[in-house]
């Protein structure tokens, strides 16, 4: 009996069954690149929606009033759209948080990859990814609640929620982006380049300041790049923590308003349509701009500077 | 020599202590949640409703509308992100194409949380008019939960061995025939630590869901896709920020906290072991 189940298919002729075989393949092939699209045509769709519902605020104001104008006073009338103060209060967040989880983020990365032994970075490296995937209203609300009133007591300064305060609970967060893609750089590192550094008598130090870091160099950037584009976009730690007066801080302990802040604060009384809501979404299309750069940026350094062997240091 | 040998150990011990400040900074957080959300947690609190405007009660609407959204997830961004790993990793040469999508996926990771919640608004609730809805804030997590997803399959699919793909073609199988029977069921493992990592991250996420899915309160449990629902990161926000009377709740806001951080880090533990059991299964 069973001699006949392999003789079954032959039913079907050699050449249909080929045919079919094929099409199939085909259909698959074309099914899955047209998924594989589907991430792109989002980010297409985002930057279009983005567009779209920042366009009518044209009709209202000038780029330029708009992006250099002094005064944020949507619900006025006649309303201010300027939105400079809050642009400078994304970037002064920004780059303070960076002067934290920069130098933080890659020197805990060369701890992972040239120093620490095996079992102390199987315990490092956990921790790293916790601190990834720590929600981010968590951090926003030990900062505010927590964090806050020490700072406060600690400076004797009125408030506790300011630049310096959402500048340590950002660099929390971006920390873990710095350092993990900075250590995959120093892990990638080849071995006969350290060889060849300790054989000419240079220390451990030497061969990692003046060998593994430059190799690794376009890597680490890649890290710090994302990493501050993370702290530029991240919304609910700004929106707790920074105070939120939409003025350029003249102090590290003044309050101020971040882009994502000032869009989840106010979106909720910006009625649909109106000159606000289309104030809004421009200053989305902005932070995404912003994040875009940034994360052009971080490719082409580390596909131009890729690692191909040694042959390419 | 030897003022090398110590400037190295100096060197060292700063680099070491920058490590160290990583961990005490995530301990200092864990156990201030811990020491003062723990009084909150009882059965009552995660299987009973708020009452009293928000005052007392339990967060089991807010649990409950976490899930629903980490259902959608799952339901969507999953089997898009393996497919478009499968064509990454499997069918896709090198070349211009790849390029370009990868630079799309890579740039819709960078992409603000915020941006997401605003695109989802524009687009899910007012363009397709679900409105406010489950579908809506679901749809737009899954969306940026889709680059984890990707990262993540992709790394399990290139873990599979080369061998085991030439055996398969070498057998008379076709391309299909040897990702759907040899490929996936290897990498299976690995495409499910990538599935939880991106729910956690999809559970733990504020800004996407504020204006596309989370409400501030409502008295009734969803019936369906399109009814708003209360979520559990967007609960502790309200509670901290809005809710009509901060100071005396703050036990609740903790608890809250407590609840979600130990969901989001259950899962990532959860995610990290099965990995590394993974790992060294892999390299025997």
């Amino acid at each position: 009996m069973t001699g006949f189940k392999i003789f079954e298919p032959c039913l079907i002729s050699r050449e249909t069954q080929a045919l079919k075989k094929n099409s199939v393949e085909k259909n698959m092939h074309t099914m899955f690149l047209l998924i594989a699209f589907f991430s792109i045509t989002m980010l297409f769709l985002i930057m279009v929606f983005l567009f779209l519902e920042a366009y009518p605020l044209a009709e209202y104001i000038s780029l330029k009033d708009f992006i250099f104008g002094n005064y944020w006073y949507p619900t006025d009338d006649p309303a201010d759209f300027g939105i400079f103060p809050i642009i400078v209060g994304s970037l002064l967040v920004t780059l303070l948080s960076g002067l934290v989880a920069i130098p933080l983020g890659i020197m805990t990365a060369v701890f992972l990859a040239e120093i620490a032994s095996k079992r102390i970075s199987e315990i490092i490296k956990p921790v790293v990814e916790l601190m990834a995937s720590m929600p981010s209203v968590v951090i926003g609300f030990f900062g505010m609640v927590e964090v806050a009133p020490f700072i406060q007591k600690l400076f004797n300064i009125p408030v506790g929620l300011n630049l310096f305060n959402a500048s340590l609970m950002l660099a929390f967060m971006s920390i873990p982006t710095i350092c993990s893609i900075s250590e995959d750089a120093l892990f990638s590192v080849p071995g006969a380049l350290k060889e060849a550094s300790f054989a000419l008598g240079a220390t451990h130090l030497e061969t990692i300041v003046w060998v593994v870091f430059p190799a690794s160099l376009s890597g680490i950037c890649t890290g710090v790049i994302l990493g501050m584009s993370r702290a530029i976009g991240e919304t609910m730690v700004v929106l707790m923590v920074a105070g939120g007066a939409a003025v350029i801080p003249s102090s590290l302990f003044d309050p101020v308003r971040p882009m994502p802040a000032t869009i989840a604060s106010e979106m909720a009384e910006a009625p649909f349509g109106s000159e606000h809501y289309h104030a809004l979404f421009a200053i989305g299309l902005v932070l995404f701009v912003f994040t875009f750069l940034f994360n052009i940026l971080a490719d082409h350094i580390s596909y131009k500077f890729r690692q191909t062997g040694e042959a390419s240091l | 020599m030897n003022k090398r040998k110590l400037f190295q150990t100096i060197n060292f011990s700063v680099f070491r202590f920058s490590a160290l400040i990583n961990g005490v900074a995530l301990a200092i957080i864990i156990w201030f949640m811990l020491s003062r959300g723990y009084t909150a947690i009882s059965w009552e609190f995660l299987t009973s409703a708020p009452s009293d405007s928000m005052t007392k009660g339990g967060i089991f609407p807010c649990i409950l509308g976490t899930a629903a959204f980490c259902a959608v997830v799952l339901a969507i961004a999953m089997p898009i992100g393996v497919a478009s790993a499968i064509y990454l990793n499997e069918y896709a040469s090198q070349g211009r194409l790849v390029r370009i999508i990868r630079l799309g996926i890579n740039n819709l990771a960078g992409v603000p949380s915020i941006v997401f919640g605003l695109f989802g608004l524009a687009f899910f609730c007012i363009v397709l008019n679900m409105g406010v809805s489950i579908a809506a804030g679901g749809l737009t997590l899954a969306i940026m939960t889709l680059p984890v997803i990707i990262g993540t399959s992709e790394e399990a699919l290139r873990a599979v061995p080369d061998t085991y793909r030439e055996a398969s073609l070498g057998l008379g199988a076709t391309k299909w025939q040897t990702i759907y029977r040899v490929v996936l069921p290897a990498a299976f493992p690995g495409i499910i630590t990538g599935g939880i990592l991106g729910l956690s991250r999809a559970a733990g996420e504020t800004a996407p869901i504020m204006y596309t899915g989370a409400v501030f309160f409502t008295p009734v449990l969803p019936n369906s896709l399109f009814d708003e629902v209360m979520a559990l990161p967007y609960h502790i926000y309200v509670l901290a920020t809005a809710g009509t009377n901060i100071e005396e709740t703050r036990h609740l806001q903790y608890g809250t906290a407590l609840v979600l951080m130990a969901l989001v880090f259950g899962m990532n533990l959860g995610a990290i072991l099965l990995r590394s059991h993974l790992r060294k299964k892999n390299r025997i």
